[in-house]
């Protein structure tokens, strides 16, 4: 799983639908690995607006990241370094092993050799 | 020929074998492109722009690397390990994680652009286990496909139905959720190409859905032929190419890209090479 969907994803249970706990879900355990993308600056910018920044400091710091600027850069102090450290954290960073924790519901969700699962047991799926 | 939908649940239809099958017929190749490029042709994004996208049923990411040709990111979400399995195998650029559509879309609000799928929600009205009832099923999966999209956003979802009650399941569906809704049909006076495709809008868009010309919300849940075009989009166009023109293409891509195919089976082993 690649970090930007840990800036998006939440909890599938039906019943944690728009509470807090569901978003963002908890990072534990987790092995990453680098993976090269090609760097397209204008995504990046475009996806700025739309990233949870709080978010994101979250997961980064449970990563072992706790490097991330606790504010959400402007759109006026972007510049060509910070593009390409964000683009390396959402694009090129893979979540190849954890657990995803749900704050409001405690499920577990895992990933394996690079692939999370958002399947549901029966008594949560309806 | 029997439907899939008919023979097992989709994880189980869609084991190792079969997935590689799939995944491998040039045929399915050429059809998937082709529908993927006509969805996006239907979508209307901005032209030359990167957009974040969803695919549902993503499989071994035969729709999503038309997306990721045509520039833009996306997560796809699929039922089969193994149909995942296979997309690693194949170096595909998308996100793509485990989830099962009945049981929703599970993103916060408004995190995409817009979304595709092609040849998966009519799985959606089969009733294949005991716990699966379709229309709760329908109604989560739309449900949520529409909070995930951006204000305005859109969806086009080729899919195949079994009848005509199932056409109108899923519209109705998709209407209640709240969505300008419309089907549109290609090639509708072929029994063997005729494609179907569900076209929906979540809200007035400054960039409205590419109905030939029609608008979504007059469409209001029915259905209408496509139209035959005067002025053919690029995409419309590469849509339309034939089979030895695709496979060509696709050779020459591949060939820019350096890709090799691996081989090794489910997940294991499929990292890839890592920077340091
Ligand atoms: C014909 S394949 C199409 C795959 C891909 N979109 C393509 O164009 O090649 C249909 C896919 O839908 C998936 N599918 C079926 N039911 C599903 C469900 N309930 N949730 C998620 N994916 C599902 C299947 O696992 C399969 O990969
Ligand atoms: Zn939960």
């Amino acid at each position: 799983m690649k970090f930007i969907t840990s800036n998006f994803v939440r909890c599938a249970v039906k019943s944690c639908d728009g509470t807090e706990g569901s978003f963002p879900l908890n990072f534990q355990d987790c092995k990453l690995q680098l993976e090269e993308q090609e760097f397209n600056e204008e995504f990046i910018i475009s996806m700025l607006e739309r990233l949870d920044w709080s978010a994101l400091v979250k997961v980064a710091s449970q990563l072992g990241n706790n490097a991330i600027p606790p504010q959400k850069p402007s759109l006026d102090d972007i510049n060509e370094v910070l593009l390409k450290d964000l683009h390396s954290l959402l694009l090129e960073t893979q979540i190849i092993e954890g657990k995803m924790i749900c704050d409001n519901c405690q499920h577990v969700y895992y990933i394996k050799d690079g692939i999370a699962s958002f399947l549901l047991p029966p008594h949560l799926a309806k | 020929m029997s439907r899939p939908e008919q023979i097992a649940p989709p994880e189980i239809f869609y084991n190792d074998i079969e997935s590689r099958k799939y995944t491998a017929s040039s045929r399915v190749q050429h059809i998937q492109a082709k529908m993927t490029l006509r969805a996006l042709d239907l979508l209307n994004l901005e032209e030359d722009k990167s957009h974040f996208l969803l695919d549902v049923g993503c499989g071994s990411g035969l729709s999503g690397e038309i997306l990721t040709e045509e520039g833009h990111v996306w997560i796809g979400m699929d039922i089969s390990a193994d149909m995942l399995a296979t997309a690693i195998d194949r170096d595909i650029d998308g996100d793509m994680f485990l989830a099962d559509m009945g049981c929703g879309v599970p993103f916060r609000a408004g995190t995409f652009d817009a979304a595709i799928s092609i040849s998966a929600i009519q799985w959606l009205c089969n009733a294949d286990t005991n716990t699966n009832e379709p229309k709760f099923r329908l109604a989560r999966f739309f449900n949520t496909l529409y909070s995930s999209l951006r204000k305005g956003g859109k969806f086009v979802g080729q899919f195949y139905p079994a009848n005509e009650d199932q056409t109108v399941q899923i519209t109705s569906a998709a209407k209640v959720a709240g969505f300008q809704c419309g089907v549109v049909i290609d090639d509708p006076e072929s029994r063997k190409n005729r494609k179907h495709y569900l076209v929906l809008q979540a809200g007035s868009s400054a960039r409205p859905l590419n109905v030939d010309g029609m608008e979504v919300e007059k469409m209001n849940g029915k259905q209408v032929a496509a139209q035959k075009l005067t002025k053919v989009s690029k995409k419309r166009l590469k849509a339309m190419e034939t089979k030895k023109e695709y496979i060509k293409r696709k050779k020459i891509l591949n060939e820019k890209r350096g890709k090799e195919v691996r081989k090794d089976s489910k997940f294991t082993g499929r990292a890839r090479k890592a920077r340091f």
